[in-house]
């Protein structure tokens, strides 16, 4: 049955060789096309490969900078922390504590930054072709998954090292890799949009990603929070991310209440980032 | 009904423009950046309204000073299978009608509708990327073109043929020399398949066998009833290619009709070809005391004044001067310059009744006919003179055109043929059967 009916869409989409497009002038909130979107699943395929591919081109170590960084950090982070500072964390090793902090963050910091200056940097081609523009803030969000997929190998030696054995709290994993994603699409959406008329971004990124990185328990524990502050504390989407891969991670109980907040405001984040996006579409290539 | 048989339709299309963000020149470094401190929300507004086009409307003459009208209600219509020219002086909006129709950016008025699946190419190898191989290349430009994976797939040897680059197929792009990077970005392009292909003249790259061999593969896309819109300021490829053209004037259609025609008006009204050269005021024209020029034209059999002329048919260069005193001697003649800079000839005025007599004063009027099937396609300008009295640079300017009838010296070929002359020789053959 399932079969039938996809064979007869194929057959629609076949005839629609003759597809009627129409060029106007559109006002007001769009909605996304995600039909659109699929129809160009190869494009996101090619660009999801190139920012892979030229990435580490011509560099010796090649690959290895995607340990190589965030185990110089976790070192550092570990000295002056775990070592200098002794900041609590609740009974677990420092190195493992924040391990599965720094590696996450990582990622969603790149990939912030990157989605952000997107169509900047890729307003040669914007002005050239057309496609969905919602691919371009999209592609560096997916492209940096293979490094954090990379060094997740750093954590699993880490966790083999102080014998941490994964327990079913493992399942909630794809669910905390979702929420991280969203956390710089939605973010990504927002400032790509909004770099191209105001290069303010490019300039206030790395201080406010600074600043983003204190907000969230990477190198402190959530618990240090005074317990009036904890529902604004968490309604940062990345307190949840961090929280939520620490715990599933190392098996100490999922600590919901500063996880649902968190859930909330990344939606809340990628829906308005989308709509918004959608809403300055026509405008990119004009003022870019 | 009829509908269906129209590829793109556009109608009332406008699009306006903010150049907007006059900045009040600074006269120090110090000032400068201390403006960029203090006015904050000065700059927020500017650049704000970069997108604002609510206080603009493209009939009024009340718009703000900073919007600039790109296209002003255009409308148009292309059928399916028509290969359509688009010329126009810099400025004249083609780029813009352009991205419009490859959907870059929507018009600030009006709608188009396009039936059929439409690639654009503004630009070869949109996307690659230097630190990409050939072969990643041709995958992410082609997907950026609209191409699917399998699509490609199945051309990837024909591009690759096309493009001459095997060898260096999965070498980095950035290690190709500009040429090789033309070819493999042109390939991939001219493997599209679209029901309707934009193009901009930005294809006029690389060596003249490889131009060749693209003109051909446009020739050949346009056989296969599709749809072509081509912008291009070669009116050589323009005749040749397009049976239909439209002029765009100031964002708007000027002319539209058959391509010699419509190049024509181009040509005539842009200095470029001149087919008329007229000095009202008599003791401003060339010449001296003695003789004057009055006027110079190019004209057609039926009497028309025209820049552009079929290549099998004459054209007349008319002299009209007047002698000031009686008494002399003249000897008239124009030289005939091609667009490589080539004397191609030089025509004395041989008329018996003139020739080395002494002439009264009064007006005169000097044709010469050129021939039909003499000249070779492309821009020509003449230069008049009167022998130990005056001369005139680039006067004149007129373009033949080959409008591909099959009745000129090219016979029924498609390729460029050669030469500073295409003349039309009588061939014969004898067959000696054995």
């Amino acid at each position: 049955m399932i079969g039938l009916l996809k064979g007869g869409l194929k057959g629609d989409g076949k005839s629609s060789g003759d597809a009627l497009t129409v060029i106007e002038p559109k006002s007001g909130w769009q909605i996304i096309d995600f039909k659109e979107l699929k129809d160009y699943q190869d494009l996101f395929y090619f660009l999801v490969w190139r920012d892979i591919k030229t990435l580490y081109a011509q560099t010796v170590l090649g690959f290895s900078w995607a340990i190589l960084n965030p185990l110089i950090q976790i070192i550092i982070f570990g000295i002056i922390f775990g070592k200098i500072a002794k900041v609590s964390t609740d009974g677990i090793p420092y190195i493992l504590f924040s391990s599965v902090a720094i590696i996450p963050w990582a990622y969603i910091a790149q990939a912030m930054t990157q989605s952000s200056q997107c169509l900047i940097q890729g307003s040669s081609i914007l002005g050239k072709v057309y496609f969905p523009r919602l691919i371009f803030p999209i592609t560096p969000v997916l492209a940096k998954l293979v490094d954090f997929g990379i060094s997740m190998l750093i954590i699993l030696c880490i966790m083999l090292y102080y014998r941490v054995f994964p327990t079913w709290n493992l399942v909630w994993f794809p669910v905390f890799v979702g929420m991280m994603i969203s956390i710089p699409l939605g973010v990504g959406l927002w400032l790509s949009s909004l770099a191209i008329r105001f290069r303010d971004i490019r300039h206030a990124m790395p201080f406010f990603i600074q600043m983003l990185m204190y907000t969230a328990p990477i190198v402190y524990s959530a618990s240090s929070i005074p317990e009036g502050y904890r529902l604004l504390y968490s309604l940062n989407p990345i307190v949840g991310v961090i929280e939520g891969l620490r715990a599933c991670l190392l098996g100490t109980p999922i600590p919901w209440l500063y996880i649902w907040p968190g859930i909330l405001t990344a939606a809340l984040l990628v829906i308005s980032g989308a709509l918004y996006f959608k809403r300055m579409e026509r405008f990119i290539v004009d003022v870019i | 009904m009829n509908d269906q048989n129209i590829a793109v339709k556009a109608e009332h299309i406008s699009k306006c423009y903010r150049i907007g963000l006059k900045e009040t020149m600074q006269d120090s470094l110090l000032k400068t950046i201390s403006n960029f401190m203090i006015n904050p929300l000065k700059n927020y507004r500017t650049y704000r309204a970069l997108y604002n086009f609510d206080d603009v409307s493209p009939d009024q003459d009340t718009n703000p000073s900073d919007v600039i009208w790109a296209l002003k209600d255009l409308s148009f219509e292309v059928k399916k299978g028509e290969v359509v020219g688009i010329i126009g002086v810099n400025g004249a909006g083609k780029s813009t009608l352009l991205k419009i129709l490859s959907r870059i950016t929507v018009p600030t008025t009006g709608r188009v509708t396009i039936r059929g699946r439409v690639s654009s190419l503004l630009e070869v190898g949109t996307g690659f990327h230097p630190e990409l191989t050939g072969r990643e290349n041709i995958y992410l430009n082609g997907t950026i073109l609209g191409m699917r994976k399998k699509e490609i797939d199945r051309k990837f040897d024909e591009i690759l043929d096309f493009a001459g680059v095997e060898k260096f197929i999965d070498t980095p792009v950035k290690r190709y020399s500009s040429g090789m990077k033309v070819r493999l970005a042109f390939a991939v392009a001219a493997y599209l398949e679209p029901e309707i292909l934009i193009i901009d003249e930005v294809l006029a790259v690389g060596d003249a066998s490889f131009q060749k061999k693209c003109m051909h593969k446009m020739k050949d896309v346009g056989q296969h009833g599709r749809t072509v819109l081509f912008v291009s300021h070669n009116m050589q490829a323009i005749t040749r290619l397009c049976p239909r053209a439209i002029l765009l004037n100031d964002g708007q259609v000027l002319a539209d009709g058959p391509s010699p025609e419509i190049v024509g008006v181009y040509l005539n009204s842009e200095g470029g070809a001149r087919a008329e050269k007229v000095w009202p005021d008599l003791f401003q024209a060339p010449g001296d005391d003695v003789i004057r020029l009055c006027a110079l034209r190019a004209k057609t059999v039926d009497g028309r004044v025209t820049g552009v002329v079929d290549i099998s048919q004459p054209v007349a260069i008319e002299l009209e001067y007047e002698v000031l005193q009686s008494g002399h001697e003249f000897e008239i003649y124009f030289k005939l310059i091609n667009g490589e800079g080539i004397d191609v000839f030089q025509s004395i005025d041989n008329d018996p009744s003139w020739r080395k007599k002494s002439r009264p004063i009064g007006r005169y009027m000097s044709k010469a006919w050129i021939p039909g099937d003499l000249l070779a396609e492309g821009m020509y300008v003449i230069n008049p003179r009167v022998r130990n009295r005056f001369w005139v640079d680039d006067a004149l300017g007129i373009q033949v055109v080959d409008p591909m009838d099959g009745a000129g010296a090219r016979v029924d070929t498609v390729r460029d043929i050669p030469g500073v002359v295409r003349p039309l020789l009588k061939w014969e053959t004898e067959f000696f059967p054995r």
